[in-house]
């Protein structure tokens, strides 16, 4: 069994299970937010009212809360929805809820990483669609609706149909130009944004040993946009380190077995790969940075779940270094605790310095919701995941998006910008 | 289930064209579905009626896990989507919830049915007969769990073996 097969055949009870069995899984985590969180609640009142006992949760230890798409409250609609969940917090006794404006909060897939809440080998859901992105450390990290999320809650499994599994061979390490990000764009582009379709999408080879936890995050909260089900990487040292020094103790580290099937193995050369960006209006329309259109760029962002972990940050503060922006350019870090490390570090000055406006953690303007969005015909560069019509803002918006490296060096010229050009 | 079609002949329609992000602090589904199809077809919700079909392509649904997608559809009268292929989560959130049919369908279904077409789906004999036409078509058979939660009303009253 590969790693995937594995973690669900433990979590279902059985000494094996192969692709398409379907399965009830034991959840070992679960994750809402503002949006899917009072989705949820609307779910169990319309239990009660059929007689439904909703009056505990399977396992409130066993949850936790994130406050993320319309934070700080974008209306009163939004500050409502927040009120909600933290009277279901309350009411439910969930310890873990995460609030804007008491210490660390930031967006859900950030805060699964940063505090370390799933951990290798388990079986993580949440609601919402980039869940997949912390099958880095290791678990199966899958995104569900908020029906679904509803009867995890009060049951504590779900039904899973065991997925293929498509294994990405990486060989090399990234050359210092290139990012995660322009790795996952390259791999969208040739596989469609159906490519991965219930299926799994695990990554390995030397391309993997030599990348850092955070660029692993930003491979697997991108499968999401191949349509996979979840993205994952087998866990090794740097994951016992990463969450050793977040705390954690006593890791257990699930591998695949050395005859593991995978129904399509690609490889990719990833030390000879160059910097891509996405078209409008699809993450598979991709294009390498210097055959990319010569486009005047109104916006460059910074931010989101996908493109503003420390990493990121740390990438675009690189190039700004010294630099002006040339367009409005938003720097919105993922999470307080990586705002607090930019701050220390100085980044923030970094970018301040450069003209750039920076931002507390929310999906925000990623999803076109607040704080940010887009005019009718502006073009904006972007870190984050998806440039459907109408993403960022506007219908007749346009979203390029890109790594946190070209959105920076895009900021300084206002086109389309290769990192290595910058004069 | 008889009903007339709305087509969309594009693949990759995403949740953010169904229900755009703005409107997911949204939770009431009448004014959810008075935005669906916003991004795509601004005139949906004055075209749309009770029991209608939509018909569109490839990987129908990508994007987002907002439950809001299958809700606003459901609730602007839609009953079913006929599609060459649905993205996992739509699927999963269609038929747990119990908001609307996907049916997966063929090629020669998708290119013969034309926008208003009146057809009548039976989900009991995979049948999809086109009565404007007086064509029929085969649609893809469920697999078993998904069967089995569809005919209980979904998820919740489903009752595992």
């Amino acid at each position: 069994m590969n790693i995937v097969e594995k973690i669900l055949a433990r979590a279902s009870g059985r000494e094996n299970v192969s692709p398409d069995d379907i399965i009830f899984a034991d959840i070992d985590k679960v994750m809402v937010h503002d949006v899917s969180g009072p989705g949820v609640i609307k779910v169990f009142d319309k239990l009660k009212k059929q007689g439904v006992n909703v009056d505990k949760l399977w396992d409130p230890s066993k949850v936790w809360v994130a406050e993320d798409h319309f934070v700080p409250s974008a209306d009163k609609i939004s500050a409502e929805n927040i009120v909600k969940l933290q009277n279901f917090t309350k009411n439910y006794g969930i310890k873990k809820h995460f609030k804007y404006g008491m210490g660390q909060y930031g967006i859900c897939h950030t805060l699964s990483h940063e505090e370390a809440l799933v951990l290798p080998g388990e079986v993580y859901v949440g609601g919402d669609s980039h869940t997949n992105t912390t099958g880095a450390l290791g678990a199966f990290a899958c995104g569900l609706g908020h029906t679904d999320i509803a009867y995890v809650l009060l049951n504590g499994k779900i039904w899973f149909k065991v997925p293929e599994t498509l294994y990405f061979k990486l060989n090399g390490k990234l050359p210092d130009h290139v990012m995660a990000k322009d790795l996952i764009l390259k791999i969208i582009g040739d596989i469609g944004t159906d490519g991965g379709a219930y299926r799994t999408m695990q990554f390995g080879g030397s391309g993997i040993d030599e990348m850092s936890v955070e660029g692993r995050l930003t491979l697997c909260n991108m499968t999401t946009e191949a349509g996979a089900k979840n993205g994952i990487v087998e866990p090794d040292q740097k994951i016992v380190n990463y969450l050793t020094t977040r705390g954690v103790t006593n890791i257990a580290l699930v591998k695949g077995d050395p005859d593991a099937e995978y129904s399509e193995v690609f490889e990719y050369e990833s030390s000879e790969m160059e910097p891509i960006v996405a078209k409008p209006f699809s993450p598979e329309n991709t294009v390498i940075v210097r055959e990319a259109p010569n486009v005047d760029l109104d916006k460059s962002y910074i931010g989101s779940c996908t493109g503003a972990k420390y990493e990121d940050l740390e990438a675009a503060a690189k190039i700004l270094k010294g630099r002006k922006v040339k367009i409005r350019t938003e720097v919105l870090p993922a999470a307080i605790s990586i705002y607090k490390r930019a701050m220390e570090n100085g980044l923030l000055k970094i970018f301040l310095d450069a003209g750039a406006t920076v931002g507390p953690p929310t999906c925000g303007a990623c999803c076109g919701a607040h704080m940010g969005v887009l005019a009718k015909d502006e073009i904006c560069i972007s870190t984050t995941n998806r440039n459907f019509p109408g993403r960022m803002g506007h219908v007749e918006s346009q979203t390029y998006l890109a790594s946190p490296l070209v959105a920076a060096a895009s900021a300084v010229t206002g086109k389309i910008t290769d990192p290595r050009d910058l004069d | 289930m008889k009903g007339n079609v709305i087509k969309y002949e594009r693949d990759n329609i995403d949740t953010d064209v169904i229900i755009p992000g703005q409107y997911l602090k949204i939770h009431d589904y009448a004014e959810l579905a008075s935005h669906a199809m916003e991004g795509l077809d601004p005139a949906f919700h004055s075209k749309v009626k009770e029991g209608d079909f939509i018909l569109s392509g490839k990987n129908f649904g990508c994007g987002s896990s907002r439950e809001h997608a299958p809700i606003a559809l459901a609730h602007s009268g839609i009953k079913a989507i006929l599609a060459l292929s649905f993205a996992r989560i739509f699927y999963r959130n269609a038929v747990d919830g119990a908001f609307l049919l996907p049916i997966e369908i063929d090629e020669i279904a998708y290119k013969n049915i034309s926008e208003g077409d009146e057809i009548d789906i039976d989900i009991s004999s995979n049948q999809i007969k086109n009565i404007t036409k007086n064509q029929s078509y085969q649609m893809k058979p469920f697999s078993e769990i998904i069967g089995k939660i569809i005919e209980a009303g979904g998820l919740f009253k489903y009752k595992p073996d």
